[in-house]
């Protein structure tokens, strides 16, 4: 069964995305919103650990969440696609159920 | 009445929680008490001065063009911590370009932003009268 995952905390400050990454089945999806987009970006402590999963999930950030944090396209990580609101409303369509991680 | 050192402490991203714009507005207010003011940006409170912030998707009030307002209420001293900008790949570079005129020095634009390592922080902080939390 395909999950989508969102996580909306900021992986500095909460376990989220460490608990999402240990739990989430492989071939299901991360969507980063809210302050979970930092671990979107370049340069960041997380940023291994976040590359690394992207070879059993698909990553995923939504834009307005960034652009609201001032954080351009050219500091998400290579391999996480970027996604408005109707990309969030697909991604939530094509998977079987989501679960997140508040 | 003696002046006081008053340092408000920012560890939050702005947009995620209200801490951030609370902030803001407390530090606002205390500025017409004419007190030794300075600010600290720590952990995730460094996100708070990113450039470039845009909130017209969001429906959220972005309160970034504010922090350019400190300088005029004699908010001039807003301590960065580099070990936190460094964990998040950060550099001085992504952060507003804010300054304030110096009125000892013939007025002129200095930069508000200094960057500290956490040992001068450290050493800061301990000189402080008052420490509000955010």
């Amino acid at each position: 069964m395909a999950m989508l995952h969102t996580i909306n905390k900021s992986p500095f400050e909460r376990n989220s995305l460490d608990s999402c990454l240990r739990l989430a089945r492989d071939g299901g999806s991360v969507l980063l919103i809210e302050d979970g987009v930092y671990a979107a970006t370049k340069g960041t402590k997380v940023a291994d650990k976040v590359t690394a999963a992207m070879g059993r999930m698909k990553f995923y950030v939504l834009g307005p969440d960034m652009k609201a944090r001032g954080i351009s396209e050219d500091k998400i990580l290579d391999g996480i696609q970027v996604v408005d609101y109707g990309g969030f409303v697909d991604l939530v369509a094509e998977h079987d159920n989501v679960q997140s991680w508040l | 009445m003696s002046v006081k050192k008053f340092m408000y402490v920012n560890r939050k991203a702005p947009y995620g929680t209200i801490y951030a714009l609370e902030s803001l507005e407390v530090v606002l207010i205390g500025a017409a008490f004419e007190q030794d003011v300075s600010l600290a940006f720590v952990d995730d409170g460094v996100y708070q001065l990113m450039k470039g912030q845009d909130t017209s998707e969001v429906g959220m009030k972005n309160f970034s063009p504010t922090y350019n307002a400190l300088g005029d209420y004699d908010v001039n001293k807003l301590y960065v911590e580099k070990e936190s900008l460094e964990e998040r790949g950060l550099t001085v570079d992504d952060l507003m370009p804010l300054t304030y005129e110096d009125e000892n020095d013939d007025y002129k634009e200095k930069p508000s932003i200094r960057v500290v390592t956490s040992e001068e922080l450290s050493a800061i902080m301990d000189e402080q009268d008052v420490v509000l939390s955010f």
